[in-house]
């Protein structure tokens, strides 16, 4: 009998006529062993990401994924599904690469189809100050050998002909383009994670939540969660919009604020949008998915939040947006929208780096781009984790760059969190 | 050829029968009535076919009467205005409606790709997880392309929307949301207790399931009752009644949005209204009485045509006057379903079999059964409807076994009832299980939030008009006040019994748990099965209530169907909690008139109708519509235009306006400290009469913005802030004033709208002002020198204020006037400037001016430079402490190797420079490595008649002279630049000072 | 979400911007550990999910900056006050503690 264990177009009409029995879970529920090499906090994408590869490049296995709910239940299952490296600056440039290459041959390293679809990503522009910024974007990430294409207006028009070209209040000049770059299905890359993580022999313990941090002499000896104490060598906290939270169980605060950041979908519809277009002169952005809904979002609502949940004037925001760049969505009606969680640091850039409590090494900072940086921050996080050093594409992430003066800032905005 | 209604019942409904209304379904003409939905009179005609399913293409029809509907979804309208996924159970009939069905090639009645169905084996839930990854490239090219062809319902328009959307904002002290038997009660409690009440209501007529049961209130019908009330509320100056309103969402603080659909029921809004208007509702407290929604049993083949809710069927017959049927199958596992065969008879419709779910039926169901002769089966199910594009039988598994097939063209079926909870859940509210009703009712509530009748979970009428008046009597008088309740209509006992019972075992057909996503009971089984049994893991994995109608028939199936394959009770299973939009809105409403051109407010310059007579080009800056450049008849394009415009300054004169920049009074005696601690550089010492260039920094020692003081007096300075800045500059020192420094006596007013101010430039700028300036006041260089201030009157007595500030480089002047003078003055200096040539010029020439000199503009402060990176590192006072002065000392922010700002020239004189090209060495490969810095400002310099440069290059105040590469992959460009001064024009300063 | 500016009466949040945790003081910049207070007073938050104090600017408003005490979990707010009516009682405790 063909197992279906490797997912494939054989396993799957294999199934089709035994009635789908054969299908195992994607995930064991596993029940917590009393210690662990190496403990991830937070069964998100990148605490799965980190458990992967930590498997599978890194040859620990004796690691378990503790999360207080259910896996992808944050912000890997609440964002807009984008994945592109159009970054600016070198800190963060090669990082966003190495993710993307990692999205490329994501399906096969997981056996995972968690569509990865480079359908292309385009930041419009509206005056000669903004192309010159793109410019200088696009140039930062061909010296890196990333592609990225400068279009003029008539290159824009021809992509999407049916944009607002002739009434608009700030005119579109042009746009710069990552063909590379394109959406994921979001819940999937949790689940494959998890999936592949689960086959190397990590132990995913949902439903336990992290309630203390046992530190003897300085160093880390386990954690106290709902389903018990589970001891550790290493502890690595991937909570994202939890960060502040589950730090100061360890007496730590750190360089970051929470802020709720909505998304939206709308009815589903035939597609017309084929890859994701940004407005340069206001919040919003937007794709179409694979089953026809419009995926849009903003800016963040501003303020410090815990709820999941934002207000009205930043739906009015976006959607001012969306009516200013596409008149013609006017009649497709909003379906859902929801608030995630963001981890807001302190110059708009991530965290990868050891703590001062030894043993303890944290993931965070991610911002509103969490999900595009999912394999590559897994991947840099277990280097950590299995090393005690940086990956090489991470370098620049430290906890302590506040301190010395060595800001990522991509957008300029300083240590104002809510501007980033 | 135009159908009869051949499904009107004529003694019931209330629709208008005077006004009967033509409408068209798929290009086939048809007649309903005033009041009717599009459901309502396809169904009078006959018509149960009306959509496909999303995956197996399954032919679909009506399933309920409301919002909550799956299935019937068509596109109404054309062209600019085609709406897709219109629920026809909500869409009101007007004269000429167009409605079309969706997702069907080529036609409704043969859909090609209806054979899914035959693959629903394959097509499993997520199967697409598990395929389609080989070989990797195929995605995009083959396998995506295939799954978007298929993806969506219907289409959206082409156009743009021409109907126009408005906002507006009401405030009350009891917001009701529903006017069923719950709501009227509150609202009329409420507003007879003096509180000023909305009551919003999401179909056009109020009365909720008043107008779907044939109910007797206080000895008259339902609907008379709600007539009657309505009528008092209406007469109530302290009630405000909303029909067509939809509560899309509950925000913080008492904040609802609402959508009005002003004129979706027509065919074109009228003149100068909008098609539908946003409402920002603040209520201080809110009673929910949004009521419940049936759900249907999942059995075989339970989404054919002609399988309808039961609250539907009495809907269609009592409020709309339809028969949807001829011969009916009641399946139910509650008294109020069962009931419906009463409502069934009056129609006229034969019931051929009532068939419940519970061992043993209330006597009193029984003998109405009796009465009218109709079979009935207790402890029995319905396991497979028959039939394709409409039902045609049942095949009803009864106790002990027993297999009877019946025939009807109608199954009205009933799962129960889920209280309409949704906003109670939207701000984090956690609602509960009721055992007794098999339900979700609400949990915790938001604060100032009840919830009444049906909503709440209490199924009689009696106890619906009873928790109304309670709440509405509260809600009204919420200080523990006594709360006078109105008093409660008498009305007659009716059963309200209901059983748990979730799917049929047994079926020989798909089973549809979720109809429109084509989610099926094998669909949750697998789930289960694969570990997705968290409720998000099920919903998120099978799709499941994630279609239009948002799993209002579906998600507390699904979750029961996943409680028994876990064995784990419901609650424990998982709950569902709900965000908004209740139900989905028009994304243009949301944007309302903030749209295309009038998306952000257009600020004009007090000289712009003058530019534009003059015909200036315009460009957006920011809010900002300033003038760019003025061309002149002839000119091949912008850049002789701006070559002429600052030759002519730099020989003659030349007029700018520059009203945009920030301007902020600063007043008090303590003006002087509070400037020296906001500015690096020291402002109080600045003499009256004089203006300093400044330079903030934010806290984190980055350069925040750059502008000028001047002093008139002792204590009061005016400083300017750049364009970009100006709010952000006057909120940091309001911040400064508050909340750091509260007891320094100071005041900040801001007055950038105030002033119309021109800078005046070139070496006849003095002239100029000559002939504006009043007498006796003396512009001489001896008398007003180089950054001399003044408070003057100007063009015969207008009060004026006069700089002596130069951003190009020439003798120069900034003359400001009160606005309304600003258009006068701007006038003035052409016509007396005509005697010396001048010229007006915009941002471009002001532009390349700026660069000429090398002064610091937007592109270089941008958010990472610090002083010093720009140059300006010896204007910190050392003195003195400033914002940002201890976090710019940071190692990262001192180092020697930042990029610094400095100027460059083509090697090649002939060459063009860009802004956005980065810097490598002269031979250095085009790598990150090699990255040295990057070009920030470029223009073509007339004067020095080739292209010059500002850019930040790493160390580059020291590497004068040496020749790089400027590298724009983008543009496909590479050009050998020398690094210069960024002093390119009189670097000596002597012009302007003359 | 609605706040009540002491000034202005009761205002949807689009009138104000934020700025953040209104509980940190700005250090003496003249103090020996300047750069180290400066850096935990520009960089480090306690990032409270609870009730906070948080600084609001009434932008589009009386220009007022608020100390407004909300809930980060709920939204709730519980007080708002002027910011420089905060500042200047803080000025006035600490003078009275030395």
């Amino acid at each position: 009998m063909l197992s279906s264990e490797r997912y494939s177009i054989f396993s799957v009409l294999a199934e089709a006529l035994r009635g789908q029995t054969g299908w195992k879970p994607a995930w064991r529920k596993a029940t917590p062993k009393p210690s662990y090499d190496i403990v991830i906090v937070g069964g998100g994408g990148h605490g799965l990401a980190t458990a992967y590869y930590l498997a599978k490049r890194y040859g620990n296995a004796n690691v378990a994924v503790v999360e207080k709910g259910w896996i992808g239940s944050g912000n890997v299952g609440r964002n807009t599904t984008i994945v592109r490296s159009n970054y600016l600056l070198p800190g963060n440039i090669p990082f966003y690469e190495t993710s993307m290459k990692l999205w490329e041959g994501l399906e096969q390293d997981l056996n995972y189809n968690a569509m990865v679809s480079q359908r292309g990503v385009l930041n419009l522009y509206h005056s000669d100050g903004q192309r010159d910024a793109y410019a200088r974007r696009g140039n930062a990430m061909r010296l890196h050998g990333i592609d990225a294409e400068l279009l003029d207006h008539n290159a824009v028009r021809a992509m999407y002909p049916w944009l607002n070209y002739d009434n608009a209040r700030f005119p579109i000049k042009g746009g710069l383009l990552q063909r590379r770059g394109g959406t994921v299905r979001h819940d999937a890359v949790a689940w494959g994670y998890a999936r592949g993580a689960d086959r190397l022999g990590v132990d995913i313990i949902e439903n336990a939540e992290v309630t203390g941090f046992r530190i003897e002499n300085g160093k880390i000896a386990g954690l106290e969660t709902t389903r018990g104490f589970i001891g550790a060598n290493k502890v690595g906290l991937a909570v994202a919009g939890n960060s502040s939270r589950v730090a100061a169980l360890a007496g730590m605060t750190l360089p970051i604020e929470s802020h709720v950041l909505q998304a939206f979908v709308s009815e589903g519809i035939k597609p017309f949008i084929d890859g994701v277009v940004t407005f340069g002169a206001g919040h919003f952005y937007i794709s179409q998915s694979d089953k026809g809904g419009l995926v849009f979002g903003g800016d963040i609502d501003g303020y410090n939040s815990y709820a999941q949940r934002g207000n009205l004037p930043v739906v009015e925001d976006v959607l001012e947006g969306g009516m200013a760049l596409m008149p013609r969505i006017g009649r497709v009606r909003l379906l859902r929208s929801w608030g995630g969680i963001m981890d807001m640091s302190m110059d708009g850039s991530p965290i990868i780096d050891r703590t001062p409590i030894d043993g303890l090494y944290f993931n965070g900072g991610w911002c509103y781009g969490g999900f595009k940086a999912t394999p590559a921050s897994g991947l840099c996080f277990a280097h950590l984790l299995a090393r005690g050093e940086p990956h090489e594409v991470a370098k620049a992430y430290r906890l302590d760059r506040f301190r010395t003066g060595h800001m990522i800032d991509e957008k300029g905005m300083g240590n104002q969190p809510n501007l980033h | 050829m135009t159908q009869f209604q051949s499904f009107r019942v004529a003694s019931l409904g209330l629709v208008d029968r005077t006004k009967p209304l033509d409408f068209t379904f798929d290009g086939v003409p048809y007649t309903g009535f005033a009041g009717d939905t599009l459901a309502s009179a396809l169904l009078a005609n006959g018509v149960h076919l009306v959509g496909r399913s999303f995956k197996y293409h399954r032919p679909r029809g009506i399933l309920t009467a409301g919002s909550e509907e799956p299935n019937a979804l068509v596109e109404l309208r054309s062209g600019a205005r085609r709406e897709a996924n219109t629920r026809a159970t909500v869409a009101e009939l007007y004269e000429g409606l167009e409605a079309k069905s969706q997702n069907r090639f080529p036609s409704l009645s043969l859909d090609l790709l209806s054979i899914n169905g035959l693959l629903s084996p394959v097509f499993s839930a997520g199967f697409y997880y598990k395929t389609f990854m080989w070989p990797a490239s195929f995605w995009e090219k083959l396998y995506e392309p295939i799954i978007r062809r298929a993806a969506g319902l219907g289409r959206a328009a082409n156009e743009p929307d021409p109907d126009t959307y408005d906002k507006a904002n009401a405030f009350c002290d009891v917001l009701v949301i529903g006017s069923g038997p719950a709501g009227l009660m509150a609202a009329l409690s409420a507003a007879r207790a003096g509180a000023k009440v909305i009551l919003v209501e999401e179909s056009f007529a109020f009365g909720g399931r008043l107008l779907s049961d044939a109910r007797t209130i206080d000895g008259k019908s339902g609907v008379e009752w709600v007539s009657s009330v309505v009528a008092e509320l209406a007469s109530l100056p302290n009630v405000r009644l909303m029909t067509r309103t939809t509560i899309f969402g509950a925000y913080d603080t008492g904040t609802f949005g609402a959508v009005e659909r002003v004129a979706d029921h027509v065919a074109v809004p009228a003149a100068g209204e909008p098609r539908q208007r946003l409402w920002h509702i603040v209520a201080k407290r809110t009673v929910i009485a949004q009521g419940s929604t049936e759900r249907p049993i999942i059995f075989g083949n339970n989404d054919r045509p002609g399988i309808m809710l039961a609250s539907a069927v009495r809907t269609y017959i009592n409020r709309f006057g339809v028969a949807p049927g001829k011969t009916a199958v009641v399946f139910s596992n509650n008294d109020e379903a069962a009931s419906t065969i009463d409502d069934l008879v009056r129609a006229g419709i034969e019931v051929s079999a009532l068939v419940d779910t519970r061992p043993v039926l209330p006597p009193e169901i029984k003998a109405k059964a009796r009465k009218h002769g109709i079979r009935v089966f207790e402890g029995a199910a319905v396991a497979d409807a028959t039939g394709g594009q409409r039902v045609t039988g049942a095949r009803i598994a009864a106790a002990y076994g027993a297999s009877h097939n019946v025939t009807c063209d109608l199954i009205a079926v009933s799962g129960g009832f889920n209280p309409n909870l949704q906003v109670t859940t939207h701000l984090g509210g956690r609602p509960q299980w009721l055992e007794s009703l098999s339900a979700f009712v609400p949990g915790t509530l938001p604060k100032g939030m009840t919830v009444a009748g049906t909503a709440n979970g209490s199924l009689s009428l009696a106890a619906c008009l009873r928790e109304g008046a309670e709440a509405g009597a509260a809600a009204a008088t919420p200080n523990g006040l006594e709360t006078v309740v109105s008093a409660i209509p008498a009305v007659d006992d009716e059963l309200t019994e209901v059983s748990a019972f979730w799917h049929v075992e047994g079926a020989k057909h798909k089973a549809f748990v979720d109809q429109q996503n084509d989610v099926t009971a094998a669909d949750v089984r697998l789930a289960e099965r694969e570990g997705f049994r968290s409720v998000e893991h099920l919903k998120r994995y099978t799709t499941l209530g994630m279609a239009t109608d948002q799993g209002k028939t579906s998600n507390v199936n699904g979750l029961a169907m996943m409680a028994e394959l876990t064995k784990k009770s419901i609650p424990a299973t998982g709950t569902t909690t709900a965000r908004p939009p209740y139900t989905p809105v028009s994304l243009g409403v949301l944007a309302g008139e903030h749209r295309e051109k009038h998306f952000k407010p257009t600020r004009l310059t007090p000289s712009h109708a003058w530019a534009k007579e003059r015909g200036a080009v315009f460009i957006e800056a920011g809010m900002w519509l300033r003038a760019q450049y003025f061309p002149k008849p002839g000119e091949a394009d912008w850049l002789t235009t701006v070559n002429r415009e600052v030759k002519t300054i730099r020989s003659g004169v030349g007029v700018c306006d520059v009203s945009t920049l920030g301007k902020i009074e600063v007043h008090g005696t303590d003006a002087g400290k509070f400037l020296d601690r906001v500015y690096i550089n020291m402002m109080s010492t600045l003499g009256v009469g004089k203006a300093r260039y400044g330079m903030m920094l934010r806290e984190d020692g980055i350069a925040m913005d750059d502008g000028t003081a001047a002093r008139f007096a002792e204590d009061r300075y005016f400083i300017t802030t750049t364009t970009a800045n100006a709010i952000k500059v006057l909120q940091h020192l309001e911040l400064c004033r508050q909340w750091y420094w509260p007891d320094l006596d100071v005041q900040l007013f801001p007055v950038s709208d105030q002033w119309a101010q021109y800078s005046v430039a070139g070496p006849r700028a003095r002239d100029l002002l000559a002939k504006i300036v009043d007498a006796p006041f003396d512009i001489s260089n001896e008398a007003f020198p180089y950054m001399a201030a003044a408070e003057i009157s100007a063009l015969g007595g207008i009060k004026a204020r006069i700089y002596r500030l130069s951003f190009s480089g020439e003798l120069a002047y900034e003359i400001a006037v009160p606005a309304r003078h600003g258009d006068l003055l701007m006038r003035k200096l052409m016509s007396e400037g005509e005697a010396f040539g001048a010229i007006p010029y915009g941002t471009e020439a002001l532009g390349v001016m700026r660069i000429e000199k090398g002064h610091v503009g937007g592109s270089e402060l941008n958010g990472t430079t610090t002083a010093a990176d720009l140059g300006l590192g010896k204007m910190a006072s050392t003195k003195k402490d400033y914002i940002g002065r201890v976090l710019s000392q940071r190692p990262g922010l001192i180092d020697g190797a930042r990029p610094r700002l400095i100027g460059f020239k083509p090697v090649d004189k002939s060459a063009r420079l860009r802004g956005g090209a980065h810097f490598i060495g002269k031979d250095a490969q085009p790598t990150a490595e090699n990255d040295q810095g990057y070009m920030t400002s470029v223009a073509y310099s007339p004067m020095l008649g080739h292209w010059v440069g500002l850019g930040l290059l790493a160390r580059g105040d020291s590497r004068i002279g040496e020749i790089v590469t400027a590298v724009d992959p983008v543009r496909g460009e590479t050009t050998l630049v020398e690094v210069v001064s960024a002093a390119f024009y009189d670097a000596e300063g002597a012009r302007l000072r003359v | 979400m609605r706040i009540t500016c002491p000034y202005c009466g009761e205002r949807g949040n689009d009138e104000f911007s934020y700025l953040g945790d209104a509980s940190v003081v700005r250090p003496d910049p003249a103090s020996p550990n300047a750069s180290e207070a400066f850096y935990d007073f520009a960089y480090e938050r306690r990032n409270v999910a609870g009730p906070m104090q948080e600084l609001w600017y009434h932008a589009a408003g009386c220009h007022a900056w608020l100390v407004v005490t909300r809930d980060t979990r709920t939204h709730e707010i519980f007080e708002v006050k002027s910011a420089q009516d905060v500042a200047l009682e803080r000025q006035k405790s600490a003078g009275a503690a030395q």
